[in-house]
């Protein structure tokens, strides 16, 4: 496959602005962090402000609190590499050039909540980034990185293990990432028991984000003060952000948290859109007269995936392409997620149509609205967010529509 | 299949049983092994499965048929997976969709009658920045364009020919 690899250029390189993991002396996080007690490891985190880069936005010092204060001697630290919300590339920019700071991010963690193994949940998608990681791995075992007694410290044993997924968007949320490890479909569990408690085989189990463990070593790193000195009260540090669409400059991007869509537009080359939509498949769309408004989580939450929608663009064509994702990936265990986003799709085909009044238009909208609070998991309780915010913003667009031939009708 | 065939795929089975435990937890990487060796799980296999790590074949079912990655009906030696999710819808991924049915022969969901190709859709596989892109079994593919898709199915096919040649060459030996 080589040869087809060169001859057709295989996939290119993702254009990255400046990004503060390069500038990290390597492992200066695991050496302070070595050096500190586990509750001060904690505490560091703790002071940063930091929350969860995969989307849901989860205190990160808190969690690993949670973990520690359980009592068992067992117990995980996941790395949550399924990446799967459409529009999101920046954990597989990570794992393909910044893999040590994760693995060094899992094994501070690791040493504060006091957990001896460490997993990696890898994409099925991203086979080919494992010889990279494995090779990696390798090499921090015999740097004394990984394994008995890390840096010299008695006691600090961590070691950290890929496991593979297998195409399922689901596997993203932590349960059904656990229950897939465990050898299971990947069906979300109820919450509580959340995994600080009750998580891989039983036992205490933090999972984070890709981006969250990096942001954890640099924190060890630089200090709390560092980070929580960058973004806004609410939503301290440093973020990526994965950017697709309609814009010149599509990437990787690092923005201070609480930057204005616009802003980020500018940097971008996407100025002329009409509209964005933030958190992938499962966020909000944001129409161009709200673009003053700031990705952090007091105003627009988002795992960084910022989908730039040129002027051009069919609104309904982009609803519909979520709703077939939604209704592809559900994974079928409650009735509003399952039927909800199969009533959604179809009425998104009646509107391609032009044959929706606002009477059932206003139906499939408190349809949305349950599924957003009787849904089992985030999967379902956010799948009606597109369609709602696109009903909202798009009203005039959307309804009497005239182009059955043109809405892509096959 | 042959007795032999079904020897081999026993012991295959089992040294994979050796290296990732008979507990549950190594269902799925066994699982993935399985697919990646022969393209398909077949009953066969899963029954196999079933028996080493003692669980009932139906569990061993109910988790092929859950993920998208692994199934039981064969598929072909290359799995090509063209990306319909949003950034790759908005760069044209229908024109190269056609264009790898028209190369092909096929339809999305379906495998070339010489057991070769099997076309299907995948969503977001995090190459939105250079859509379209596809994934050629574990090789990814982006910024893909219609009079690219000869070249792509063509690297595949000398690929075969040499691993074909090779696996002929075990066989001599
Ligand atoms: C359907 C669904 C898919 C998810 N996919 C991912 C994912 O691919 N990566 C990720 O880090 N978190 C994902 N999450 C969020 C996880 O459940 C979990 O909140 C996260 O891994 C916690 O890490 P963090 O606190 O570091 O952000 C997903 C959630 C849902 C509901
Ligand atoms: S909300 Fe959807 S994905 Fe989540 S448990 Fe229910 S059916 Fe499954
Ligand atoms: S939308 Fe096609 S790779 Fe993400």
């Amino acid at each position: 496959m080589s040869a087809t690899q060169n001859k057709t250029g295989g996939m290119h390189p993702t254009t990255t602005g400046p990004l503060s993991f390069g500038s990290v002396k390597p492992n200066q996080g695991l050496q302070n962090a070595a050096k500190k007690s586990r509750a001060d490891i904690i505490a560091e985190i703790s002071a940063s402000g930091m929350k969860g880069r995969g989307g849901a936005g989860f205190p990160t010092g808190v969690k690993w609190n949670l973990a520690a204060a359980a009592q068992d001697s067992t117990k995980y630290v996941i790395c949550n590499a399924d990446e799967g919300e459409p529009g999101t590339f920046k954990d597989r920019v990570i794992l393909s050039e910044y893999s040590d700071l994760v693995f060094e991010g899992m094994t501070i963690a690791g040493l504060a909540i006091g957990a001896r193994q460490g997993i990696v949940y890898l994409r099925g998608e991203y086979s080919y980034l494992r010889p990279l990681l494995e090779a990696v791995l390798e090499r921090r075992r015999t740097q004394e990185l990984l394994g008995e007694s890390i840096l010299g410290r008695e006691g600090f044993s961590f070691d950290i293990t890929i496991r593979m997924g297998s195409g399922a968007y689901v596997c993203g949320e932590e349960t059904a990432l656990i229950e897939s490890l465990e050898g299971q479909r990947g069906e979300p569990r109820n919450r509580p028991p959340f995994p600080v408690d009750t998580g891989y085989m039983g036992h205490p189990t933090v999972v984070n984000n890709v981006e969250t463990l990096a942001w954890a070593a640099c924190i060890l790193a630089k200090g709390a003060a560092w980070f929580k000195g960058i973004g806004t009260d609410k939503s301290t540090g440093l973020k990526l952000f994965s950017i697709s669409g309609d814009c010149e400059r599509p990437g990787v991007y690092e923005f201070p948290m609480g930057i204005s869509i616009s802003e980020l537009l500018r940097e971008v080359g996407g100025e002329d859109a009409k509209a964005v939509q933030v958190g992938g498949a499962s966020g909000h769309c944001v129409p161009a007269k709200s673009f003053a408004r700031t990705l952090a989580y007091e105003d627009i939450p988002t795992g960084g995936s910022i989908i730039v929608l040129g002027p051009g663009r069919d609104m309904l064509g982009i609803a519909r392409n979520f709703l077939e994702f939604f209704v592809e990936e559900s994974c079928g265990q409650c009735t509003p997620c399952r039927a909800g986003t199969v009533k959604l799709l179809e009425g998104v085909e009646l509107l391609q149509e032009g044959r929706c009044s606002m009477k059932y238009l206003r139906e499939l909208c408190a349809l949305g609205e349950t599924m957003q609070l009787a849904s089992k998991c985030g999967l379902g309780q956010s799948s009606p967010n597109a369609f709602l915010s696109i009903v909202k913003e798009f009203q005039d667009e959307i309804m009497g529509r005239t182009d059955l031939a043109a809405a892509g009708k096959e | 299949m042959l007795v032999t065939e079904q020897d081999a795929l026993r012991q295959e089975i089992k040294a994979w049983g050796d290296m990732y435990g008979r507990d549950r937890t190594a269902l799925i990487p066994i699982l993935q092994e399985i697919q990646r060796k022969h393209a398909r799980i077949s009953e066969y296999a899963m029954q196999i499965v079933a028996d080493m790590l003692d669980i009932h074949p139906v569990e061993v079912y109910g988790v092929v048929s859950f993920y998208s990655f692994l199934d039981h009906k064969p598929k072909g030696r290359f799995v090509i997976r063209l990306c319909r999710t949003i950034s790759c819808d908005m760069h044209d991924k229908d024109r190269v969709a056609r264009q790898l049915q028209n190369d092909l022969g096929i339809r999305f969901g379906e495998t070339t009658p010489d057991g070769r190709f099997t076309l299907e859709w995948a969503n977001c596989i995090g190459m939105c920045d250079q859509g379209p892109a596809l994934l050629v079994n574990d090789h990814v593919f982006t910024r893909v364009t219609p009079d690219k898709v000869h070249d792509i199915l063509e690297g595949c096919r000398r690929a075969m020919g040499v691993h074909a040649q090779e696996q002929m060459q075990e066989q001599l030996v």
